[in-house]
């Protein structure tokens, strides 16, 4: 099915893609139809600068199981750390 | 000694297309080189773009005696992108408009229908959104047949949080303007068979002329050949009623 629904996220990075690295100001996650991944839905992350145009994007097609287990490993990441090390302050 | 003929010559490119509110737009053009008249056909891609597989499709309907043209849906979003980063700008702007693809389709049907050699009869098809949008400009526009792959929310609301203005078309039936042909899968969750046992009974209340069939074993985009949804025997017949459909609509 086509879901339709994003979910967006302000992001406070940067991110490289086809052309390099560029900052990063939104992410949109979706559950949807891939481009490229060989299956029928994934979890679909954009990383995007809208101001840069529509090719500032880093893509990543990944299955429920991959993005729950990325969610599990930047928590794990973020808890072996000191609290705050890499916080850029509140977002917007 | 039997001639060699050349009956199915076609030329491929992209061209400019005056679209919605006469914004120029980029589609995608195949057109027969016979001098015999020919019937034409709008190609309304996916939400996924723009993209190779169904510039593929475009080049098939020209292979077959039709010039077909595919605009470029999300090219205001982002005019000279990749389909698939053009694909996610549209999304993340909350997709194509009614109203706006209703103009879009418009000016490709003008388009083909002012070619050298058109003989003034096109038809529509579309697949996944594309599928919706089809029967949508069947409702509305001065089309000659239209073909509805698995397009969901043609009857049924999308849930309430849809960023998108998508809304069911039931309320425009009785507007529908030409023969539907409906090829959805059986597998399929949106549109399910159940709702399109609906729209069926709808077409028939308004005495609309329809021909849908439900391929088993198939479930959304078994015309897809890129992706792994595609079914080749399912693929196949679609591909044979198409031509069915279209030969007898849209033939001089």
């Amino acid at each position: 099915m086509c879901t339709y629904v994003t979910e967006f996220a302000t992001m406070d990075g940067s991110a490289k893609g086809a052309t390099g690295w560029f900052p990063c100001t939104r992410a949109a996650v979706y559950v949807d139809h891939p481009f490229h991944a060989r299956h029928e839905h994934t979890v679909n992350i954009d990383f995007t600068n809208p101001e840069l145009g529509p090719s500032a994007r880093v893509a990543v097609e990944l299955t429920e199981e991959s993005a729950l287990a990325l969610i599990e490993a930047i928590r794990t990441a973020l808890a072996a750390a000191p609290p705050g090390l890499a916080s850029g302050g509140p977002l917007s | 000694m039997v001639k060699i003929e050349s009956k199915d010559a076609f030329t491929a490119g992209t061209v400019p297309l005056a679209g919605h509110g006469g914004d120029e737009i980029e589609a995608y053009l195949a057109r027969p080189l016979a001098p015999e008249p020919h019937g034409s056909v709008v190609v309304i891609h996916h939400m996924p773009g723009y993209d190779d597989a169904t510039k593929e499709m475009v080049r098939t309907f020209a292979a077959h005696g039709y010039a077909a043209i595919m605009p470029n849906l999300h090219w205001r979003d982002a005019p000279g992108a990749a389909p698939d980063d053009a694909a996610a700008a549209s999304r993340a702007a909350g997709g194509v408009p009614d109203a706006r693809l209703l103009g879009d389709v418009a000016g490709a049907a003008a388009h083909l229908r002012g070619l050298p050699n058109s003989n003034g009869r096109v038809g529509s098809i579309g697949h996944c959104s594309g599928g919706r949008q089809s029967f949508l400009a069947a409702c509305s526009l001065d089309l000659d047949a239209a073909v509805d792959c698995y397009g969901a929310f043609v009857v049924g609301e999308p849930p309430e949080n849809f960023p998108l203005a998508v809304s069911s078309l039931v309320h425009l039936i009785p507007d529908l303007r030409c023969p539907v042909l409906g090829l959805f899968g059986a597998e399929d969750k949106y549109p399910s068979p159940e709702e399109v046992g609906e729209l069926e009974r709808e077409l028939e209340r308004h005495g609309k002329a329809h021909e849908f069939h439900i391929y088993p074993e198939a479930a959304h985009a078994f015309f897809a050949v890129d992706r792994p949804s595609y079914r080749p025997a399912a693929a196949m017949d679609g591909w044979r009623r198409v031509f069915a459909f279209f030969d007898e609509h849209l033939r001089p």
